[in-house]
């Protein structure tokens, strides 16, 4: 049951007095090795991995995650490969949860159920599928809830608060709010006041669900936003990687470092 | 699978959105189910309304062309293959050059009804983007059209018009830079602006909704083909053959709309895919391949992928046909039977081209009907004298020129 992973380490966190700190990296970015040693050199600084199954026509990222991702196709990344990673990284890593993000046409082709299968075999504790929006999810997120695998409904300015409370029912252990209407990455154009204000309706709501903040977050905005029960860096990291190639310097040095950074603010 | 009779194939979906329970569907995210919602809401209750139709009319029958677009007989082109008679319904005559008109009048109509005044849409062959900017500038909004930045290359006289016009080209350059690119790229501008902005689709492909809006507007072609072909042989004849290209499928769909319930013995549709260039593997043709479904730009489709599920890059002479997916109606009717669908290569479309312009004066068709075209050439000989083939001829061939005259040396 790995999705018990997911509470332990949100509970670890309130413990603490702090949000929980996700990131999000491309499995296979830049090569599935360094994909693979960045995950390693930041595990100690996060708590829930959230690993990305590169899609060669994803509708909801921007610019730095669609790079990232394009980098890991050519680098032969594929889901058998990426769930090598998982495997590879949960060895050594038992306790720390790791999330795939990604789009519905892999898991279709792979099987839904191989997927699952496969996911409880590596050790996979939560998903998170962008474009199999509620009510279309519910089928799928029972399965997953069945085999122990966290399905991670997402909510959005946009949903209306009798939605809301639907996909709040049918969620399990964790929620992701998508702070603004944009893709990922793309720069803060709501005040961080104002994503505070539409979390705590959803918390309102249910306050024992866990409810990340993504989308936009950065150095700069993280501290702002620590109030809520966890926030999630994506795009700032993949841009990172993207800056360190250029520069020819260490990838997983840098990105390390900017993930202490982040993990600092949040304290 | 089964279709219904008296329903049109833009409404034969289930309550998910899915056509056949399978293709179709809005797999979108979450951002964007309320814009969805509301467009839906809006267009289903427009499309009963009778002011909006009869401004939409109004557009349709007037502006877009003086009375329907012509059908005529390709006398010439007949005698010369001996057998079946060609005709063409001059879809390439209306306002713009080709059927996407209609498309984008509904998208201005929509964008003024929501209340935007920012019309955005995608584009292959340049003309659902040149269409946009005339219909954007008739009813005074602004327009941003995304592109593939090879497509920007290839068909030039199409982007200097939509600049001409006012519209903003915005070349994208990720993956084959093309119009499966461009596609993406205008749905994630979307997913960041629709507060203010209207997105109208190019095709009958993304989420439901959008397949519906584009198949109500191109519906208009077979509205007019149906009074002309009365008009023409006094009653709908005994054996026709409905020949159109499909990329993504809108004037496919537009030309067989209104003969769905016909029998398929007395009135068959075909559909012709890119074939790409004669050695090429890199087919834009899901249909006639039989591609796995997969799920491309918020619906599930038939369409071009690997074993993993990434979508596949396609090639083809024609930008407008070069696209891995293609419409949840076009699947479903493939799977009903009720319409064929083949492939003819860039070659195969160059020949026919070439032999249409020696033989035909009055049509000149683009790259897409080519490929129809080529379909029509080496089939009619072998079928009999009363067998009536017509090809949607929906586009004109101007944008083409500089791709023609490189390959056959002219234009």
């Amino acid at each position: 049951m790995t999705a018990s992973l997911i509470s332990q380490a949100f509970k670890k966190c309130k413990k603490e007095g702090r949000p929980a700190l996700l990131t999000y990296t491309v499995a296979g970015d830049p090569t599935k090795k360094i994909s693979l040693d960045i995950l390693k050199s930041i595990s100690k600084n996060i708590d829930i991995i959230e690993s990305g199954m590169a899609f060669s026509t994803p509708i909801a990222d921007g610019g730095d995650i669609q790079t990232s991702a394009h980098r890991a196709i050519k680098a032969g990344i594929n889901l058998n490969e990426t769930f090598k990673i998982v495997k590879k990284f949960k060895k050594i890593e038992y306790s720390k949860p790791v999330i795939l993000m990604g789009y519905w046409n892999l898991i279709l082709q792979f099987n839904e159920n191989k997927f699952i299968k496969m996911c409880k075999k590596t050790g996979v504790s939560g998903l998170i599928i962008v474009d199999l929006p509620h009510p279309e999810n519910k089928t799928f997120a029972k399965k997953c809830k069945k085999n122990g695998i966290t399905f991670v409904q997402l909510l959005s300015p946009t949903t209306s608060k009798q939605r809301m409370k639907q996909i709040i029912k049918d969620s399990h252990n964790m929620i992701y709010y998508i702070s603004q209407s944009n893709t990922t990455g793309g720069k803060l154009k709501v005040s961080p006041r104002k994503i505070l204000e539409e979390y705590s309706k959803i918390k309102k709501l249910n306050n024992s669900k866990n409810v990340v903040i993504g989308f936009g977050i950065t150095e700069k905005t993280i501290k702002s936003l620590k109030k809520a029960d966890g926030l999630v860096v994506g795009s700032a990291i993949c841009k990172e990687i993207t800056n360190s190639i250029k520069k020819r310097q260490n990838i997983v040095t840098n990105v390390t470092n900017v993930v202490k950074r982040l993990k600092n603010k949040i304290r | 699978m089964k279709l219904k009779k008296n329903i049109p194939l833009i409404d034969q979906h289930d309550k998910h959105g899915f056509w056949g329970g399978k293709f179709g569907g809005s797999y979108i995210p979450e951002t964007l189910r309320k814009p969805i919602d509301d467009l839906t809401i809006k267009f289903e209750k427009l499309r009963k309304d009778k002011k909006f139709l009869a401004e939409r009319d109004y557009y349709y029958n007037n502006w877009v062309h003086n009375g329907p677009t012509p059908f005529i007989k390709l006398n010439n082109l007949t005698n010369h293959l001996g057998g079946a008679q060609i005709y063409a319904k001059v879809v390439s005559a209306a306002r713009g050059g080709a059927h996407k008109i209609y498309g984008a009048i509904t998208a201005a109509m929509l964008c003024k009804k929501m209340n935007k005044r920012y019309l955005v849409t995608d584009t292959g062959a340049g003309y659902n983007g040149k269409m946009f900017s005339i219909a954007a500038k008739h009813f005074g909004l602004k327009c941003k059209v995304f592109m593939g930045f090879r497509d920007v290359q290839r068909q030039k006289p199409n982007v200097d018009a939509m600049i001409k016009n006012g519209a903003e080209v915005v070349p994208v350059y990720t993956g084959s830079q093309t119009l499966v690119d461009a596609v993406s790229e205008v749905m994630r501008y979307w997913v960041a602006n629709h507060e203010k902005v209207h997105l109208g689709v190019g095709s009958t492909v993304s989420a439901k909704i959008f397949v519906k809006i584009c198949g109500w507007s191109t519906a208009q072609i077979s509205r007019e083909l149906k009074k002309q072909m009365i008009d023409e042989f006094g009653k709908i004849p005994k054996k026709v053959k409905l020949l159109n290209c499909v990329g993504g499928g809108s004037s496919a769909y537009g030309l067989w709309s209104e003969f769905m319930d016909y029998d398929k013995r007395q009135i068959s549709f075909e559909g012709i895919e890119a074939g790409g260039p004669k050695n090429s593997k890199k087919h834009a043709a899901p249909l006639s391949n039989n591609s796995k479904i997969g799920v491309l730009h918020g619906a599930a489709q038939m369409v071009c992928q690997d074993k993993f599920g990434q979508i596949s890059e396609t090639e083809s002479i024609s930008a407008g046909l070069d696209y891995p997916g293609v419409s949840p109606l076009h699947c479903f009717l493939k799977e009903t039977g009720r319409a064929n669908y083949v492939s003819q290569t860039d070659e195969d479309a160059l020949n026919a081209y070439k032999l249409i312009r020696k033989l035909e004066s009055k049509i000149n068709p683009s790259l897409e009907p080519s490929h129809a075209f080529a379909r029509a050439i080496s089939i009619a000989p072998k079928l009999s004298k009363d067998t009536i083939i017509i090809v949607n001829s929906c586009g004109d061939a101007l944008k083409d020129k500089h791709i023609i005259k490189k390959r056959l040396g002219k234009y």
